[in-house]
């Protein structure tokens, strides 16, 4: 699976990339985490209220910083 | 019952007496009673929130004609959370939404001013009525602050180039549970509690001295009627104290009570909430200074004139 963490730098933002890179260590198997800084990018996912988390190409969350078993939960 | 418990505590169990007496019963008391309904508050306020996200907001008031448009905005503002690091994305997500410039600065006003710490402590200090009053008047506020903004002409001033989408916003489907809604709305109080929950016992701490020792007429003088100029004073010192608004209110009821105009204290606490500094530095990175001065001088102004506005009639 493809996760995003789109984020323009808060410290929330960070939070989040962390917790999802944990998830997937949890997880096992084959997945990557990449953190999306670009602006233009993040509107295109139309989220407005930073972090954000896409995964696969949609965006399961706005505005918060998830906890791991959410973020697994999502992944099933 | 709390009044009681807090008296049983410091005269009969602790033997304090006379001002010493006042100074920490005063502290304690109103400690607790700050605590109690910012916990409250902002959990009510969290659940509502799950059911309104920015971009439920931003496809809502796509399309909406100008002033309607500023109106709701503004209401919105009150009930959507906001945190000034997602100011860019915000800002460019209205814009590209082709939502109008002055729409969204009303509720890049709102937002933050009705912010739930502020409205929680307004209530916890002081009651129903003045909460109502500060959240009436700072609608308007932002409603003509961001009509008059849109007025002006600005786009131009907006530094990075955002493409206009066509067509409908898609709306983002994020479903959730009621015990989904209810922990995460609990998470939320937990974390701003763990953040300001020292913030409001030195604000109280501080204010509590002034209580016990710092007579009314210095108070008076320097921030009550005798001064003409203690409202733009008061909104000057406002702008810079953003992070610390949770210890800034329990003072301003301190202030207030030994005679403060109760203009002066609603222009002030409407000052730290919505002119932010941090805010303003963020926002550069996409607006002309020009755009951000405009801002900041139309909802000082208004705030100076609410001030005025109160202490006139109060």
């Amino acid at each position: 699976m493809k996760i995003e963490v789109l984020g323009t730098g808060c410290a929330k933002c960070k939070t989040l990339l962390e917790v999802s890179k944990e998830a997937v260590a949890k997880k096992g198997g084959f997945h990557s985490v990449e953190k999306v800084e670009d602006i233009q990018k993040i509107m295109d996912y139309g989220v407005i209220s930073t972090p954000g988390l896409v995964i696969d190409g949609k965006v399961v969350s706005t505005g918060k910083v998830l906890t791991v078993d959410e973020i697994l939960a999502f992944m099933h | 019952m709390w009044k009681e418990t807090v008296d049983y505590l410091t005269l009969d169990l602790l033997g304090l007496t006379g001002r010493i007496n006042e100074t920490v019963n005063f502290f304690i008391y109103d400690t607790l009673k700050i605590w109690f309904l910012l916990i409250t508050i902002i959990f009510v306020v969290s659940y509502l929130r799950t059911h309104f996200n920015t971009e439920y907001v931003r496809a809502y008031l796509q399309g909406k004609s100008e002033f309607t448009g500023n109106v709701l905005a503004a209401l919105f503002g009150i009930i959507t959370p906001f945190c000034s690091c997602s100011a860019i994305p915000l800002f460019l997500g209205f814009i590209q939404a082709r939502i109008p410039i002055g729409v969204t600065f009303s509720f890049l006003i709102s937002s933050p001013m009705n912010n739930e710490i502020a409205i929680a402590l307004l209530f916890g200090i002081f009651g129903w009525k003045i909460t109502a009053i500060y959240i009436g008047f700072g609608l308007i506020v932002a409603i003509f602050g961001g009509y008059f903004i849109g007025k002006m002409n600005m786009q131009k001033y907006i530094l990075m180039d955002v493409q206009a989408m066509e067509g409908e916003l898609e709306e983002i489907q994020i479903k959730l549970t009621f015990k989904e809604r209810v922990k995460e709305a609990w998470e939320y109080t937990e974390e701003i509690f763990k953040k300001i929950w020292l913030y409001v016992l030195i604000g109280v701490g501080i204010g509590a001295l002034i209580h016990g020792y710092i007579p009314a007429d210095f108070i008076a003088t320097y921030a009550g009627a005798e001064n003409p100029f203690a409202v733009p004073i008061a909104v000057i010192m406002g702008i810079p104290m953003y992070s610390n608004a949770a210890g800034v209110m329990p003072l301003v009821e301190v202030l207030t009570a030994k005679g403060m105009l109760l203009g002066t204290a609603l222009a002030f606490m409407m000052a730290v909430t919505a002119l932010s500094l941090p805010e303003a530095m963020i926002l550069k990175k996409i607006l002309h200074i020009k755009l951000i001065g405009v801002f900041f001088l139309i909802v000082g102004l208004g705030i100076i004139g609410i001030g005025y506005l109160f202490n006139f009639i109060l």
